[in-house]
């Protein structure tokens, strides 16, 4: 089984602090991180090919630095590491970056599950995985919680909704986005570190991977930023200090004021 | 010819307001070879810029000069017409999310002269074209199938896409729930034209007719406003409660178009296997106007007992900080913020939450926000409309017994 995983190095803003003067990110020494929900991707190609055999390859397109993100992937169980770097890439919007990935998994062969995280911590799109799937021209479930059970021409998994779950079964060749409850991804062992430094990482370019460069990158983008600004910042408002008693009196007061009790 | 970007070394001052401004981090300050202790020079990574321009529109040397291609060719916009609202159903119920959208479709339609059309699909399910209607759609297409009797991306993606190439919508606004973001990505990837997530503003340029997306990008600390330019239709989704419901108006006329539907022209590679509630999500955060919400503050899970006897009390619901539902005191489904839900009730009490950016993104846009907590530096406590300093498990008992005692009376 060829199991195909996209990541992407996103910055880490688990910690972040705000500007307040600007009320920007600040940026200084921000670090790379994997996407938090491409961990669980990652962790369920892995799980799959432990259970049925197979290969785990992992995409991610980005800098040069972005190589780094693969590694971690490898250390965590992933066979090979596969990083799309061109400027001809940059300033991709959501199916600029689809276009990318999926001549990229179409260059590398024969595949038969891809995984995405649901979206990326810092776009929050969710657009890129079922646009991945579009342009392989196979059929994708998002919001996957659980693979029930996978063989070698259908998968079936749960997948999440609002107000419970969904059973579907899908033929394979087959996309899935995965959400956070599909596994506890494990922890890099030595070894797999090991394995991850020596591992040497395909980088292709544009022109490699067959890519129209009219689809790529900005150029490739229907959408445009037209501005970026930062938005007016809610200011603080009363403050309650003193007894608890009175505390809780004062505020009862104002929101039966305000009737809302 | 390519993108490009560069600074005008003999312009620029070196003040670093570009640097400061750049959304994507492209832009370094580095000190200049002939003067080490006065300018400092731009650099710009080239790999981690957009092209975006807000450096451009920071810079007040004009030292930044950016030549873009022009946008690709798209299509013939002017054979575009209409506003367009995805009336999205599971298990034959249309979702809240719809009549805000169809509300907000009214306004963009009128501003555009044209009109605003409803897209219904699934099994038996004509009742509902009326509720449309008196919502405000002029127009509902229909597709009414048992084929459609459960989502699958495959079967509606087909069946859209042959509607959108048919009838050429300029706009297509869609929910932002899990159908919604999934659906609306393969459609949009199909006809090749833009998506933009989880919009909280729409404008019209009237002279473009091109629809302006403002979304928060980074985690809601900065706004991005998105175009379509060359391509049609213009797509977004919009999250439950960014916009006020549609009212209904009774007496409406709509047209009603039922769409043929040829089941052998649709694709469809899976299979609707079955459908298993979950009884402990009943609670559903999204829909509440009143929630209160724990975090790390609470220290242990019969916190929660309290919150909810709070929430009971006003009708509310239970939400939850990540660092709540990590600890396991409570259920992934009660979870705000960045990896949970986004809501925006008219009240929201965060007890023992601090405010990290991750949580405050999944429910910013509440009407008031009431802070309680021991520390009245956090975020939370600095942004509330009201912050009660104190121990919570003093202040809360005090709140529920003053709230009987003035119901009593």
């Amino acid at each position: 089984m060829n199991i195909i995983v996209c990541i992407k190095q996103v910055p880490n803003t688990t910690n972040v602090q705000i500007d307040h003067e600007t009320g920007r990110l600040k940026r200084d020494g921000l670090e790379s991180i994997i996407n938090p929900f491409d961990e669980y991707a990652i962790e369920e190609g892995v799980r799959i090919k432990e259970r049925v055999g197979g290969k785990v390859t992992v995409i991610t397109m980005g800098p040069p630095q972005a190589e780094a993100v693969l590694r971690e992937a490898i250390a965590k169980g992933a066979d090979e590491g596969v990083l799309l770097s061109d400027r001809a890439f940059g300033g991709a919007d959501t199916l600029a970056t689809s276009y990318a990935l999926s001549t990229a998994v179409r260059f590398l062969g024969k595949f038969d599950i891809v995984i995405c995280g649901k979206q990326a911590s810092d776009g929050d799109t969710a657009q890129v995985g079922p646009g991945i799937a579009e342009m392989l021209d196979i059929p994708h479930v998002a919001y996957v919680k659980k693979v029930e059970s996978v063989d070698d021409k259908t998968i079936k998994v749960e997948r999440m909704m609002e107000d419970g779950y969904d059973l579907i079964e899908s033929s394979l060749p087959v996309l899935l986005t995965v959400v956070k409850e599909i596994n506890n991804p494990r922890v890099a062992s030595l070894k797999g570190k090991m394995v991850a430094k020596k591992a040497v990482i395909k980088v292709l370019d544009a022109a490699a991977i067959g890519a129209d460069v009219k689809k790529t990158g900005l150029n490739g983008s229907p959408t445009q930023v037209m501005k970026i600004f930062t938005p007016p910042q809610r200011t603080g408002g009363e403050k309650f200090t003193g007894e608890p008693n009175k505390v809780a009196v004062a505020l009862v007061k104002r929101l039966s004021d305000l009737s809302l009790i | 010819m390519a993108n490009s970007i560069k600074v005008l070394n003999d312009k620029c001052v070196g003040c670093g307001q570009c640097a400061g401004a750049c959304p994507f981090g492209a832009i370094s300050m580095v000190e200049r070879p002939e003067h080490p202790k006065k300018f400092k020079l731009v650099v710009i990574d080239l790999n981690k810029c957009t092209y975006c321009g807000t450096c451009f529109q920071t810079c007040k040397f004009n030292s930044i000069e950016i030549k873009k291609d022009a946008p690709q060719a798209g299509v013939d916009k002017s054979e575009y017409k209409g506003v367009w609202v995805y009336a999205e159903q599971r298990h034959g119920e249309i979702a809240g999310v719809v009549y805000e959208l169809l509300n907000e479709g009214k306004r963009l339609s009128k501003q555009l002269g044209t009109t605003l059309s409803a897209v219904l699909i699934g099994d038996n399910i004509k009742s509902k074209v009326q509720d449309l209607i008196s919502r405000g759609a002029d127009k509902v297409y229909v597709c009414d199938d048992p084929v459609f009797i459960e989502f699958q991306d495959d079967t509606y993606t087909s069946i859209l896409t042959q509607l959108i190439k048919k009838e050429k919508p300029e706009i297509i606004l869609m929910g932002a729930t899990n159908i919604g973001r999934s659906f609306a990505s393969r459609v949009a990837a199909r006809i090749h034209t833009g998506l933009t997530a989880d919009c909280t503003s729409l404008e019209i340029d009237l002279g473009t007719r091109n629809l302006q997306q403002t979304r928060p990008a980074f985690g809601g600390n900065i706004m991005a406003t998105i175009l379509t330019t060359g391509h049609r239709p213009q797509m977004c989704t919009v999250r439950h409660k960014v916009f006020k419901e549609a009212k209904v108006e009774e007496g409406q006329k709509g047209e009603i178009v039922d769409y043929k539907i040829d089941v052998a022209t649709l694709v469809n590679r899976t299979k609707f296997l079955g459908f298993i509630e979950d009884e402990s999500s009943s609670v559903n955060i999204g829909d509440a106007d009143i929630i209160v919400a724990g975090g790390r503050g609470l220290g242990k899970s019969e916190g929660f007992k309290l919150l909810k006897d709070l929430a009971e009390l006003l009708g509310g619901a239970v939400g939850a900080s990540r660092a709540a539902v990590d600890s396991e005191w409570i259920p992934y489904s009660h979870q705000i913020g960045q990896t949970g839900k986004t809501v925006a009730p008219k009240v929201y009490i965060a007890c023992g939450i601090s405010g990290q950016i991750q949580h405050t993104v999944g429910m910013n846009s509440s009407d008031i926000i009431i802070a309680i907590n021991k520390d009245a530096s956090c975020p939370m406590m600095q942004t509330a409309t009201y912050a009660l300093e104190g121990d919570l498990y003093e202040i809360i008992p005090n709140i529920i017994r003053e709230i009987k005692s003035i119901r009593c009376n």
